[in-house]
């Protein structure tokens, strides 16, 4: 008897806190601006991109001490249990300071349900429209407008390989295009190797956007996200048929459960290449201990040479941000050259501005930032990585590429995708 | 007066449940009922009335969408008869082994339940590399077991073929974590027939399989029917197994899990409460018949 009364006790008194927590709670969460604190939701946890986080709020320290960092990290692969978190809260009315989205289309439902702010204050005053690339600029703004500060540039028009690989089958260089690639690809299979190494749904995705990249060119591809070229066009099956074709020289139908066990096949040998984006350069020096060149090397995949398929990590101003101000220096630190220098080479990506310091990249970083601050260079965004198509829109390319790689019906999926996009533009 | 003392304590104790049950449960599903008749989409739920029309997408073949949920449901129904009957026969069996009084039988029943008690994801993750379909180095798991042991014609393609058949391999872990459940079942089950009962069955000259088929069975009906129910509504809601095991790959693909990728990564909550509303349907299927008999056996005693 005497336990069981303390134990409602316990109880009652535990209650009465949260209920006092909460109340406080909702007295802090007033709608004025505040300077004090800035919560910012990222799934940034990760080793190297927690890493390049911690170095950014070091920095947000020194220059505003007087603001306190609510990291609200929510772990889980590119973000999937993040975005889930996040609706829960922008639903709830309750958004953090400021959120991670990939920039892009990826954003365009938030900008439709009012969820952020336009930032493009913050990019006339600090001078982002020059700084950062005009592919990029171009693609970020909607409707004139821009909603989100990208902070580092990942590229996704890549070409895996091992140098003694390729030797060793007696092949001179990587193919230049893909039909280059497909007569290799004969060769590599009559040698009983596998000309290309796969992994799951995404990463066939991700396969197929730097096919049509390469097989189409830069203007084509950008229209295949804007209504101007036509996905049931002749060039664009064409394209598609290549595709099937490029799978078949794949081990598709043994395909490794993600991108590192695919690319761990290209590092035994077993398979000869890989497309995959540039967060594999961490992958091969860090994990694998390979050196740049002799250990391994990267091509732009075939077709692409001087194309910058571009995928970016960037944070937004949520409407209703319960610390408005705070947030704008967070934003404005996202976009500024000391943040993206001191983020960056830690995450092993490079920064979207045009103007950072050269000396802080070096390997595989130096070589991808001189052709993104190369004013020749063309911008395009990457697909699987939400640049370029909406959540709806990419979600129902998901469903009919599943089909496709199934059955190889090229014009049944460009007739799916073209359907999909004007339901959904 | 007096009735209402008579049942308002008890109505009284069972009262929150019930109001909790009704909002969280039935209100729920009533709500989800009425957003699979619209268009919704985003966060803000956006969209039109518009009939059936999810529900006709779904069927039309035509489509991409009415393809995919073709194939899943071709895959849910393959994993749910694979699943279900073989988690009921490798428990059954693994129950009536232990039953004849094994040595160590506290330790056994230890070992087949505790799969149990791992997460979906870790089966799938250690599952993934057991079912794997590599070859040469890439040669893992089951299939280089076989092929060391000399079975190599045993080697397949598991959750990877191209067959159709693909899902019954994601069956093979599923069943491997609950038969251990089943089991436990079935040997409270058996247990519960009376020692006398048998006696007097071998009294009468029966051998020891017609005591099991005679006597014993027909006791555990209930405890299979239990059985058939968890198991069946575990199948149609199984999601995080093959989300880890394979991801997107329509080979393994069901309603659940394309309810989920349409819904919250898509913003199709229209179509997303559709495939939820059939999958209700699913689980009726198997619960209400077992309902109505549960209901009509309490009355006979």
């Amino acid at each position: 008897m005497r336990r069981s009364r303390r134990a409602f006790l316990a109880l009652t008194v535990a209650g009465a806190l949260v209920a006092t927590s909460a109340c406080s709670k909702d007295s802090g969460g007033s709608n004025e601006p505040k300077v004090d604190k800035v919560e910012v939701m990222s799934w940034w946890v990760g080793p190297g991109e927690a890493d390049g986080l911690n170095a950014m709020i070091a920095l947000l320290k020194t220059q505003h001490p007087e603001i306190t960092f609510e990291n609200s990290g929510v772990a889980g692969g590119a973000g999937t249990n993040a975005k889930a978190q996040l609706a829960t809260r922008l639903a709830a009315n309750n958004p953090p300071d400021s959120y991670q989205r990939h920039a892009g289309q990826e954003i365009a439902t938030d900008i439709k349900n009012g969820d952020v702010e336009d930032l493009t204050y913050l990019y006339q005053r600090n001078g982002w429209n020059t700084l950062f690339p005009k592919g990029l600029i171009d693609t970020i703004t909607s409707n004139g407008k821009i909603y989100s500060v990208p902070v580092n540039i990942h590229r996704s028009n890549l070409m895996w390989f091992i140098p003694k690989t390729l030797t060793d089958l007696g092949i001179a260089a990587p193919p230049k295009t893909w039909d280059e690639f497909l007569v290799q690809a004969a060769a590599i299979k009559a040698k009983g190797k596998t000309a290309i190494s796969i992994g799951p749904a995404w990463t066939q995705k991700h396969l197929l956007e730097n096919v049509l990249l390469g097989e189409l060119g830069v203007d084509k591809y950008t229209g295949l996200w804007n209504g101007k070229t036509d996905w049931t066009g002749a060039d664009v099956t064409a394209a598609l048929q290549k595709y099937t074709k490029i799978i078949s020289y794949s081990d598709i139908a043994s395909a490794g459960a993600d991108w590192q066990p695919a690319m761990d096949r290209v590092i035994e040998g077993a398979a000869v290449y890989n497309v995959m984006g540039d967060w594999a350069a961490a992958y091969l020096k860090g994990d694998k201990k390979l050196t740049y060149k002799d250990g391994w090397n990267v091509v732009n995949s075939p077709g692409t040479d001087g194309v910058y398929n571009f995928l970016s990590d960037s944070f937004t101003l949520p409407v209703g941000a319960p610390h408005k101000a705070a947030a704008e220096i967070w934003l404005t630190l996202c976009g500024s050259k000391e943040g993206q220098d001191a983020f960056n080479p830690l995450k092993g990506s490079i920064p979207a501005r045009t103007d950072a310091d050269k000396s802080k990249y070096t390997g595989y970083l130096a070589t991808a930032l001189t052709d993104w601050t190369n004013p020749s260079t063309k911008v395009v965004g990457s697909l699987t990585h939400g640049v370029v198509a909406n959540d709806a829109w990419n979600a129902e390319i998901d469903t009919a590429l599943g089909l496709f790689v199934k059955n190889g019906d090229a014009a049944a999926f460009g007739t799916a995708v073209k359907t999909s996009y004007e339901k959904n533009k | 007066m007096r009735q209402i003392r008579q049942w308002g304590p008890g109505l009284l104790l069972v009262a929150p449940s019930l109001i909790v049950l009704g909002i969280f449960v039935y209100g729920f599903m009533g709500w989800t009922a009425n957003l699979s008749f619209t268009s919704a989409r985003g966060r803000n739920l956006t969209g039109d009335y518009v009939g059936f029309d999810n529900y006709r997408e779904l069927a039309d073949e035509r489509g991409v969408t009415g393809q995919r949920f073709g194939i899943d449901t071709q895959n849910v129904l393959i994993f749910t008869a694979v699943f279900v009957a073989g988690s009921l026969i490798a428990g059954l069996v693994m129950a009536l082994l232990l039953d004849r009084g094994v040595r160590g039988e506290s330790f056994f029943r230890s070992v087949f339940i505790f799969p149990m008690a791992i997460s979906f994801i870790a089966i799938a993750i250690v599952w993934r590399w057991l079912l794997s379909n590599g070859t040469g180095t890439q040669l893992t798991g089951l299939n280089k077991l076989f092929s060391a042991s000399g079975l190599g014609f045993l080697a397949n393609d598991w959750f990877k073929s191209d067959s159709g058949w693909a899902i019954a391999a994601v069956a093979l872990p599923a069943g491997w974590a609950l038969s251990g459940y089943v089991m436990a079942l079935f040997l409270a089950g058996i247990r519960g027939v009376p020692d006398d009962l048998r006696e007097a069955a071998r009294v009468d000259g029966a051998r020891e399989p017609q005591v099991l088929w005679h006597v014993v069975r027909p006791m555990l009906l209930p405890v299979t029917m239990s059985a058939l129910v968890i198991l069946a509504h575990i199948s149609l809601k199984t999601f995080d197994l093959i989300y880890a095991m394979d991801l997107k790959s329509l080979k393994i693909d069901t309603p659940a899990l394309f309810m989920w990728f349409t819904t919250f990564e898509g913003g199709f909550y229209g179509r997303g409460a559709a495939i939820a509303m059939l999958l209700l349907a699913g689980v009726a299927v198997v619960i209400i018949p077992y309902i109505w008999y549960s209901v009509r056996a309490e009355r006979r005693s």
